[in-house]
């Protein structure tokens, strides 16, 4: 993976949801992976805290891989403002 | 006259009790994640091409994957248990069995056992110590794993009882757990398990923060619920939350002064340091989680070994957890009406068993649901169970770290956690503070094939278990 831009947040404990940031896999629009054990019961709700976190947080178009371990939504933007101020500081 | 009942192998045993295709096997869980005799015994059967098969076996475990190569080649047709975890659990619940498992609790399975409705043709004792008549205990010999509690009524009742060692004693046994004149045969082989998946070694408190405020809302429930006493008879599980609130129960019997009567049920070390300490006078084990209670069961006369059937099965005059005055169970839902699941999650994956876990509740005097308001987003208190292992009848209070609800038909306990200031709630209030924190949750959808029958303690089956929908 080296050479391409990521910066992590979070962890893979119950209850805690572990945030990649890298450059978007498309072209003009963030795209958004999201792997979770709630997926059934919160998958809208997931990813919609994510996309409210990109907006608030201006980092340009950008890939978030979201590996979810049943979270709280404080938790999920909490893991993604510090995700995204720490790609916001790397070098491009 | 008959001298020597040593075989040299498991298919030559089998053959000689009469295996024939669909007859029911039953096994048991003592050596747990370390048990090599259940593959064995279903390799052996391969070997004499039989088919059909009824598994009664207590508890399924990690270990018992090859279960689910048989049942794809129909040499197992059904399954029989108290509680299933693991790769088996996960076929089971994406439909792998045409005929549903049947369910039963530690209680439920001696009543069957006992009253003809789950006859047994050959029983496989995985036998840690034997002697040269027979007899057997599981506290000698290199895989001991303490009480073989679960199997004393499968060796009383089934047509043929195979016993499979790695430990013949030259001495004939001082203790005897199964004595010989049940015993048709012995099989030694090299070894019938892996120490280290038999017992924990030790057996961690937790330091889970969450954990410790759900014990500490417990050590207060049973203190102020009055009963609390000299006499006093207890059981827990061995989760987080529950063996914390039993060390802290334990400070309130030193600092009270009490004697307790009996500790009951699966044992660790925690409830062996309360005997040596002297607040208990005796332990009833039906299973040994970890070394210390191994050692402690073939040391300590005051540590029993008890049978599943003295231990729970309601058909008895009385049965042990008749006389508990306090139990700690866990649970994986809690819904409006105090039933309690312990057998799925709330995406309707199988996860467990009764285990005793109805046993116990019908039984003591209080029963208290320890688990935390909200696990891995979901809440713990729900609409209706996914599954219902426990009736909420059976269920006096749910204690959460955030605040505890009692079963609105016990008035009399309501009135004395009141007193004491405890954070009470309804139930209803429970839900809702959890959904406030989680959001509601989408409802899930079942499918309509049943993979599972739960049979209640005294017979009664009291719900079904559908298959995963892919999706």
């Amino acid at each position: 993976m080296s050479g391409i831009k990521t910066a992590i947040a979070g962890t893979l404990e119950s209850n805690d949801i572990m945030i990649t940031v890298s450059p978007s896999r498309q072209e003009g629009k963030n795209t958004i992976a999201v792997e979770s054990i709630v997926m059934r019961q919160f998958g809208p709700a997931i990813i919609a805290a994510i996309e409210d976190s990109l907006t608030q947080f201006e980092v340009g178009f950008v890939h978030i891989d979201a590996r979810d371990r049943g979270a709280l939504e404080c938790t999920i933007k909490a893991r993604m403002e510090a995700a995204l101020l720490r790609y916001k500081e790397l070098p491009s | 006259m008959r001298t020597d009942k040593c075989i040299p192998d498991i298919a030559t045993a089998l053959r000689e009790a009469g295996v024939r295709d669909g007859m029911t096997l039953s096994f048991h869980h003592h050596l747990r994640d370390g048990d090599f005799v259940v593959n064995r015994v279903l390799d052996a059967l391969e070997t004499l091409g039989v088919e059909g098969m009824r598994i009664a076996l207590s508890s399924v475990f990690p270990v018992h994957e090859p279960l689910i190569r048989h049942i794809k080649s129909g040499l197992v047709r059904s399954l029989d248990t108290d509680y299933v975890s693991g790769p088996v659990a996960k076929a089971i619940s994406s439909g792998i069995l045409a005929q549903p498992v049947m369910f039963r609790s530690h209680g439920g399975r001696p009543r069957a056992i006992g009253e003809g409705s789950l006859h047994i043709d050959i029983a496989c004792v995985a036998a840690p110590c034997v002697d040269g008549l027979g007899n057997i205990n599981g506290s000698g010999g290199p895989s001991a794993c303490g009480s073989l509690g679960y199997i004393l009524p499968d060796a009383a009742h089934a047509g043929r009882v195979i016993a499979i060692t790695d430990f013949v004693s030259k001495e004939p046994l001082r203790s005897i757990s199964i004595p010989h004149s049940s015993v048709d045969y012995i099989v030694k082989v090299d070894t019938i398990g892996d120490p280290a998946g038999i017992v924990s070694g030790s057996i961690n408190l937790t330091r889970d923060p969450v954990a410790h405020a759900i014990a500490r809302n417990a050590q207060a429930v049973i203190r102020a619920s009055g009963l609390l006493r000299d006499g006093f008879n207890y059981q827990t599980g061995a989760g987080g939350a529950s063996l914390a609130a039993s060390q802290y129960l334990r400070e309130d019997m030193r600092r009270m002064g009490l004697h307790g009567g009996f500790l009951l049920g699966g044992i660790t070390r925690y409830m062996v340091d309360m005997l040596e300490e002297k607040l208990f006078d005796a332990i009833f084990d039906v299973q040994c989680f970890d070394l210390h209670s191994v050692r402690s069961i073939a040391e300590n006369a005051a540590h029993h070994e008890i049978s599943a059937d003295s231990y729970a099965n309601p058909g008895r005059k009385s049965c042990y957890v008749d006389f508990l005055d306090v139990v700690l169970l866990g649970a994986s839902e809690v819904d409006v009406n105090f039933n309690v699941n312990v057998h799925t999650d709330s995406n309707g994956m199988l996860i467990g068993g009764s285990g005793g876990h109805n046993d116990a509740a019908a039984g003591a005097n209080m029963t208290i649901i320890v688990a935390p308001l909200v696990r891995a987003r979901l809440p713990i208190v729900v609409e209706r169970c996914t599954t219902i292992t426990t009736p909420g009848a059976s269920v006096d209070v749910l204690v959460t770290e955030r605040g505890i609800a009692i079963n609105p038909a016990r008035a009399e306990l309501a009135a004395r956690l009141k007193e004491a200031r405890l954070p009470l709630y309804s139930i209803e209030e429970l839900r809702a503070m959890a959904l406030n924190i989680t959001g509601t949750p989408k409802k899930l959808a079942l499918s309509d094939q049943v993979v599972g029958l739960v049979e209640y303690r005294n017979g009664t089956i009291i719900d079904s278990i559908y298959a995963i929908r892919d999706s």
